[in-house]
């Protein structure tokens, strides 16, 4: 038994902080909830107000320009065709849309901070435990303050999928840049190149296969996401995969898990695909 | 002319560089004409570069010997400061380079030195064309210009024909020529090259020296070549500096080093080459 007099708690403490913050600071949570909703909604909008024959040309464009191959291209508009055709067309723009804003979102705060760590030996120091702290924490941990501060629905869903996602994406960019061939820097250093020119013209492109391996890696984890973001109120697939459970009906469960494995597999084809370098750079 | 050559382009006085975290006593030490040996044993810093002075003037051709670990590689990158010293001074132009700041050093590398390095430093994700016209590009050249001189280049190291190619579908000499032509076309009075021929094969390398001795003759650029090929340092240096364990040891003509050895590292040098002639 451990001792009695050893032991202490921070729950009160954190308890206190989360209380105190969602009354003082309710309205900008409110208003941050407000404006994601609304980027959400819409997008979902457009997603479901596509004619599917239209959605599955778009991408099929998209696979073939990341591929250049027939066969994974016919395969994935196929794959994408079998999830409309038991009946989960809506569900699946409904998790497209929640997963677009999520990988998004994980990509305008995971690649500027990935370089910045890239940069800073200092940063990376405090960063990098805070993103395992990021992967491990279990989500419902943080699930519920977010809960408290936007209420239930799409808002703490993608926050959640954030916090869970973006992690790996800052590191694969982060390694991607620290990987940069040593005498190439050197080199267009010595040629006097600026900060600028050295990010966008050699770190950033050169580091593009391990980046594009990050976002296809965030993607992946935000759809790994998508029944916990159900069971908070955000509707898609994962609605039915946590409808299937609580009503004992296996086979509605596993067809809606299967429609999710499809749209990973097709995002991870075509992310995959444009990760690959072009010219032999990886030699 | 010979007023010119007079001139001195670069001057480096007194220059000491010292890798660790202790650099300041690790100063002290070899001030007081302690051994490399005993000031990494003392402080655990290593001493890159010891109390070196020399000057390099316009328009030679100066060749920087010594063996792999010797400090020349280090020295080299001190001139276009990508490599800074721990105490002295370094003159390029009459001008302390030393003094520049972050905006200074950018225009002093864009417009007055460039660098031809041993692993080529080639940028995988351009064509050859876009590397050769990297250094004119960065200083913001137009699109024009930068084609119209790196094409220039191009032909006269001998890759008509290559612009549209990838760094990793040409052969090491081929790369070097890139590299050379890189240097070249930033049309910069100084040019460095850091082992630029090393890592090529005999045939490949004399075939380079030679192009080098050619385009030297109408450019008059001043080039400080790096080495460890006492070969190579007589046949295409004015002159030769000759570095051990970061320390000036000689400095002269070819002819200089070859018949007067400042001492018995130099001499084991030169006997080498003599045996196998």
């Amino acid at each position: 038994m451990f001792p009695k007099n050893f032991t202490f708690s921070i729950a009160d403490w954190v308890n206190g902080w989360v209380d105190a913050l969602v009354t003082n600071y309710g309205d900008v949570f409110r208003h941050i909830s407000d404006t994601l909703l609304w980027a959400i909604v819409n997008l979902e909008g457009l997603l479901r107000a596509t004619p599917w024959w239209l959605m599955l040309a778009i991408v099929a464009g998209i696979a073939w320009h990341a591929t250049r191959r027939i066969v994974p291209t016919v395969v994935i508009v196929g794959l994408l065709f079998l999830v409309g055709a038991v009946g989960l067309w809506d569900k699946l723009m409904q998790t497209l849309a929640l997963m677009l804003v999520a990988t998004l979102i994980s990509v305008l705060v995971g690649i500027p901070l990935g370089i910045l760590s890239a940069r800073s030996d200092r940063l990376r120091a405090v960063l990098m435990p805070l993103l395992d702290i990021m992967q491990t924490m279990p989500s419902f941990v943080y699930l519920i303050p977010v809960l408290m501060l936007f209420g239930l629905g799409k808002v703490p869903a993608i926050f959640a999928t954030v916090i869970y996602a973006a992690p790996p994406l800052i590191r694969l960019t982060d390694l991607g840049i620290r990987q940069v061939d040593g005498e190439v820097m050197e080199a267009i250093n010595a040629f006097g190149a600026n900060r600028m020119q050295q990010l966008f013209g050699v770190q950033l492109p050169l580091a593009l296969p391990s980046i594009m391996a990050g976002i296809n890696q965030t993607t992946m984890m935000a759809l790994s996401m998508v029944v916990i973001a159900s069971m908070i109120g955000a509707r898609g697939l994962g609605e039915d995969v946590l409808v299937g459970i609580q009503t004992l009906n296996v086979g509605r469960g596993l067809e809606a898990g299967l429609a999710i494995v499809i749209l990973a597999v097709v995002i991870d084809r075509i992310t995959q695909a444009y990760g690959r370098p072009r010219h032999g750079v990886g030699k | 002319m010979s007023a010119v050559q007079t001139m001195n382009k670069i001057e480096v006085k007194n220059v000491f560089k010292i890798f660790g975290a202790r650099a300041e006593d690790a100063l002290k030490l070899i001030r007081q004409k302690k051994a490399k040996d005993q000031v990494l044993a003392e402080t655990g810093c290593v001493v890159g570069v010891n109390d070196l002075s020399l000057s390099i003037g316009s328009g030679e051709i100066f060749v920087i010997m010594g063996l792999s670990g010797s400090g020349k590689s280090t020295l080299v990158r001190h001139f276009n400061r990508l490599i800074d010293p721990t105490s002295g001074e370094i003159l390029v132009d009459g001008e302390d380079i030393l003094r520049y700041d972050k905006d200074a050093l950018r225009e002093f590398r864009r417009h007055k030195i460039s660098m031809v390095f041993q692993s080529f430093g080639l940028l995988p994700h351009r064509t050859v064309l876009d590397n050769v016209a990297y250094g004119l590009k960065v200083r913001g050249e137009s699109k024009a210009m930068c084609a119209e001189r790196a094409l220039h280049w191009i032909n006269t190291v001998g890759l008509k024909g290559y612009e549209r190619s990838y760094p990793h579908q040409l052969s090491g000499g081929m790369r070097q020529r890139v590299g050379l032509a890189r240097a070249l076309a930033a049309d910069t009075d100084i040019i460095l090259m850091d082992e630029a021929f090393s890592a090529l094969d005999p045939l490949i390398r004399a075939e380079m020296q030679d192009q080098l001795l050619e385009l030297q003759k109408t450019l008059h650029k001043t080039i400080v070549f790096i080495t460890h090929d006492l070969d190579e340092a007589v046949r295409i240096g004015n002159r030769i500096a000759i570095l051990k364990d970061g320390r000036l040891i000689q400095v002269g003509t070819p002819k200089e080093i070859l018949y007067q050895p400042a001492d018995e590292y130099v001499d084991r040098f030169v006997q080498r080459r003599v045996a196998s002639l």
